[in-house]
């Protein structure tokens, strides 16, 4: 397949940044995206070694920065806009995941950060999402140390309980709920791990303060709130539903109705 | 023997080996923990685990990680479980079983004492793992539910749906956020581990570059514990995450800690065949699918021919024309081998012709009995994750066609030699986790690797280290203006000044993709004495062609992936070189480790237990010279040596 890529490239996050247009050719329909954006890279790296002019006047800015690990769509590094969606056009897939399959010979396709002022772009298209860290080392955890546990099978939790928390669970924390709302609002990353340890009794505990807590953290580091139109859940890689969202305003409610 | 290689072992019997070792080292004192600072290096399971663990008992810690959040660890990759001896089945497990079965497992070049009180921790670590509300599958009944895995005739592996690795991982790294939120573990996340710094021999601090920055910083401590994974990503094509490298265990190992078993690699057996050059990275299939799937190719050439021509669907083959090759070769354990085993037979099959993919280079996963006998909908449940990330990768729906697989790096067993308390063999230098030689041997079995991490770092490491602070409480906080630190920092920027200068014709990808194609091909699942030899020298040759002829764009002081590249490359074509040498110094064939020249008539694996019952530490001795061999033998009071047999 050949395709045109319209990449945003920015410097860091001083500069203003802005798109360049490359081109690339005999991409296999088999290829990940992720490794689309390999064989740009080496083009624009054999460039630097000799260089030539990529559209007329325009001289690119180099190997394209971009966030990747696992390519196994469970890390959640890869953190693609690809033609206005957060991991690009298929459903329920991280960007790794994503396969040239899903476009046509001749395409453009459009590639941007995360935009979101929580998120703030360290390079092209890598942005920083620590405010995540932030927001769980505000209430997202069981406060227990290590040693001293009871026997694991101590408690039994109903099946349902512990397959919902696990569907919660599976939040692989990527941003794209972030990047995809109107408002940047992170409510159903909060709700994911709010609502998987509130269904578990280990987690019951804390419950109440974990909500208020991670809430506020969330404001306060400049997420917006929810609009309720579920774009998050439609765009979420792993599904999670917006009845979390509910729970996190249930817990939430109780926890203020307690002040 | 080196009079370094003192693996600690505690004296007495087997099972109160650890008991009477907790009793006989050394504790700190709460008010003393204070003053004392670690550097934990790495945030998957094991060096989370630790970092938390280390908070809560009041130690000041400093955590590095490469990624942008210590929870993208490739831990969290790990798909299929987490074995422990509960023995909540019933079904006759034990602490001796488990421990039996990984030694047995490790084909035997592991150590007793190790490995024993890995299973005895083991049930510790699922009781930690509940408590921080980590969701493990459960019985209608709401206990805890458990499978089967490779290797083992008990069902003793807890899991998570197939993402047993990722909801561990948030586990310990929910322990971590506690703690950094607590003030007792600062975190540096997209900052890469680049030396260790000494003095006086002992481990003072590292040097690390912020990757956001460019920055290269100094950061000091009593000790420093590493825990960055293993060395897999030398073959190019790997099921490891991208940025997963061996540089820091590298650069252990040229500041003097030893470095064992190195060839000791395991090959996944159930990994998505390779689709072509563009490839970037190999995706693994939980080892967990071979608990309902049958692995065959067909039994006549002219089937393979019309499969790979795609004139046939593998679902229209008969019955009797499958050849189920696991379940003819070992009865006993059929598709539930270890994994060397049933990655050198999909090899076997392959080589013989019966590959059956375009490439000749793939075998089938059919789960076509399973789905007649459970039902679609108990698949679904069990593996429904693991079947869509399958038919999205490859636009074949698996619950009508069988998958198909082939063998591919996934981890790697040898590592920084280690003693009883994981210390290396310099003073205040800890390795945990798969970053460790300790706990495998020859072969790791499958849902081990979790159990070691986290026992390494909830329930080991903060007891032992305490044993080496403890002589340590008074001393001062290191100085990090120390010439040691000058000396270390000058090294790390020239040696970056120098990759940029190089300017050469070749980006550092394409001399990744050149390693990874010799070490596939002569030290990967089969080894012998000529292409091993073969390897030293292109090794060699390329690395000096890579310092000649490598193109690092940008500069120092930025975000720059491909300098991050061009320094884990540099040390890969240097671990690649003394995986080779490793290899051809181990004249037989043991675990993951097959030399060509000692196999049975059956080709299966031939010890030489006379020869080489020993760790190999392996010391560098600077750039110029070869690194000098040291033997630790192995010895075995409990477990009768025995030739692995999963045939009867």
């Amino acid at each position: 397949m050949d395709l045109t890529l319209k990449v945003w490239r920015q410097k860091n996050a001083k500069d203003k940044g802005h798109f360049e247009t490359y081109k690339v050719k005999d991409i296999s329909p088999d290829s990940s995206f992720l490794e689309m954006m390999d064989i740009l890279n080496e083009q624009l790296i054999a460039e630097g070694i000799s260089p030539v002019s990529v559209e007329k006047g325009c001289k690119s800015s180099g190997p394209v920065a971009f966030d990747h690990d696992c390519r196994e769509g469970i890390c959640g590094m890869c953190s693609l806009y690809i033609n206005g969606r957060p991991h690009g056009p298929d459903n329920e897939v991280t960007t790794c995941q994503l396969h040239m399959r899903k476009f046509k010979d001749g395409d453009t396709i459009t590639i941007e950060p995360w935009r979101s002022a929580a998120f703030p772009v360290v390079k092209d298209l890598v942005v920083n999402r620590g405010a995540f860290d932030e927001i769980l080392q505000a209430g997202g955890f069981v406060s227990v140390n290590t040693g001293g546990i009871p026997d694991a099978n101590a408690i039994p939790i109903p099946k349902e309980n512990a397959d919902e928390s696990m569907d919660a669970a599976a939040c692989v924390g990527c941003g794209a709920c972030v990047a995809t709302c109107k408002n940047g609002s992170a409510m159903l990353f909060v709700s994911a791990r709010v609502s998987s340890l509130a269904l578990l009794p280990q987690g019951k505990i804390e419950a109440a303060r974990r909500a208020k807590n991670m809430v506020a953290k969330m404001d306060e580091l400049g997420f917006g709130s929810c609009t309720n139109t579920r774009a998050c859940e439609m765009e979420c890689p792993k599904s999670i539903s917006v009845a979390h969202i509910a729970r996190l305003n249930r817990e939430f409610l109780k926890a203020k109705l307690k002040d | 023997m080196s009079e370094k290689l003192i693996s600690k072992i505690p004296e007495g019997p087997l099972a109160e080996k650890w008991t009477k070792h907790k009793a006989n080292i050394r504790v700190v004192s709460p008010a003393n923990k204070r003053k004392l600072e670690i550097i934990v290096v790495g945030t998957g399971l094991g060096g989370a685990s630790a970092a938390a663990s280390l908070g809560e008992l009041g130690y000041n810690v400093k955590v590095f990680c490469i990624s942008d959040s210590p929870r993208r660890a490739h831990s969290i990759a790990a798909q299929g479980g987490i074995n422990a001896a509960k023995n909540y089945p019933n079904d006759n497990d034990s602490v001796y079983r488990l421990f039996y079965d990984t030694i047995k497992g490790g084909d035997y070049r592991s150590r007793e004492a190790n490995v024993y009180r890995l299973a005895e921790v083991s049930g510790l670590i699922i009781d930690q793992c509940v408590a921080q509300g980590v969701p493990f599958a459960r019985e209608y009944g709401g206990l805890l539910d458990n499978r089967s895995f490779g290797g083992a005739q008990v069902s003793r592996t807890f899991y998570a749906r197939g993402q047993t690795g990722q909801q561990l991982l948030l586990g310990a790294y929910a322990a971590l956020n506690r703690q950094i939120a607590l003030g007792s573990v600062k975190s540096y996340p997209r900052h890469e581990m680049l030396d260790v710094v000494l003095i006086n021999g002992e481990a003072k601090g590292i040097i690390a570059r912020n990757l956001e920055t460019g920055e290269v910083e100094r950061h000091g401590a009593h000790a420093v514990v590493i825990a960055t994974g293993g060395y897999g990503n030398v073959f190019f094509l790997s099921t490891n995450a991208m940025n997963s490298n061996g540089s820091a265990a590298w650069q252990c190992f040229k500041k003097g800690a030893f470095f064992a078993n190195p060839c000791f690699a395991q090959i996944h057996p159930t990994c998505i065949p390779v689709h072509g050059e563009q490839q970037s990275k190999l995706t693994l299939m939980s080892e967990s699918l071979r608990n309902d799937g049958r692995i065959w190719v067909p039994k006549k050439k002219e089937d393979v021919e019309k499969i790979r021509k795609k004139q046939i669907k593998p679902s229209q083959i008969a019955e009797e024309d499958r050849d189920y090759y696991l379940e003819r070769r070992y009865p006993a354990f059929g598709n539930l081998v270890p994994r060397d085993v049933a990655s050198r037979a999909a090899k076997e099959r392959c080589d013989a012709g019966f590959g059956v993919n375009e490439t000749g280079l793939a075998v089938f996963l059919d789960f076509k009995t399973a789905i007649e006998r459970l039902g679609k909908k108990t698949i679904e449940a069990r593996y429904g994750n693991l079947f869509q990330m399958y038919e999205k990768i490859t636009d074949v729906n698996p619950y009508e066609e069988p998958m198909m697989i082939y063998p591919a790096i996934h981890y790697t067993m040898g590592g920084i030699w280690v003693d009883y308390n994981l210390q290396t063999t310099i003073p205040g230098l800890y390795a945990i986790g798969e970053a460790n030689f300790s706990d495998h041997g020859g072969n790791r079995l499958g849902a081990s690797a979790l159990m070691q991490g986290l026992a390494d770092g909830y329930f080991v490491l903060p007891y032992t280290i305490g044993d080496f602070l403890a002589s340590k409480i008074q001393v001062p906080k290191t100085n990090v203006n120390d010439p040691a630190f000058d000396e270390a920092e000058k090294a790390i920027k020239d040696r970056i000044a120098k990759l940029f200068s190089i300017k050469g014709k070749h980006s550092v990808d394409s001399f990744h993709k050149k390693l990874g194609h010799i070490m596939w091909d002569y030290v990967g699942m089969s080894r012998n004495e000529e292409g091993l030899k073969k390897a030293i020298k292109m090794i060699q040759e390329l690395k000096v062609e890579f310092w000649k002829d490598v193109y690092v764009p940008g500069e120092n002081g930025e975000f720059n992936q491909e300098l991050e590249k061009a320094l884990k490359v540099a040390d890969f074509l240097e671990i690649g070189e003394l995986m080779a040498r490793d290899a051809l110094n181990r004249f037989e064939s043991c675990g993951g480790h097959f030399r060509e020249e000692m196999q049975t008539e059956d080709g299966e694996t031939k010890r030489d237990d006379d020869n080489f019952m020993y760790v190999s530490a392996w010391e560098y001795k600077g750039e110029s010279s070869e690194p000098e061999l040291h033997k630790e033998p192995l010895r075995y009071e409990y477990i009768k040596l025995a030739t692995r047999n999963y045939k009867d």
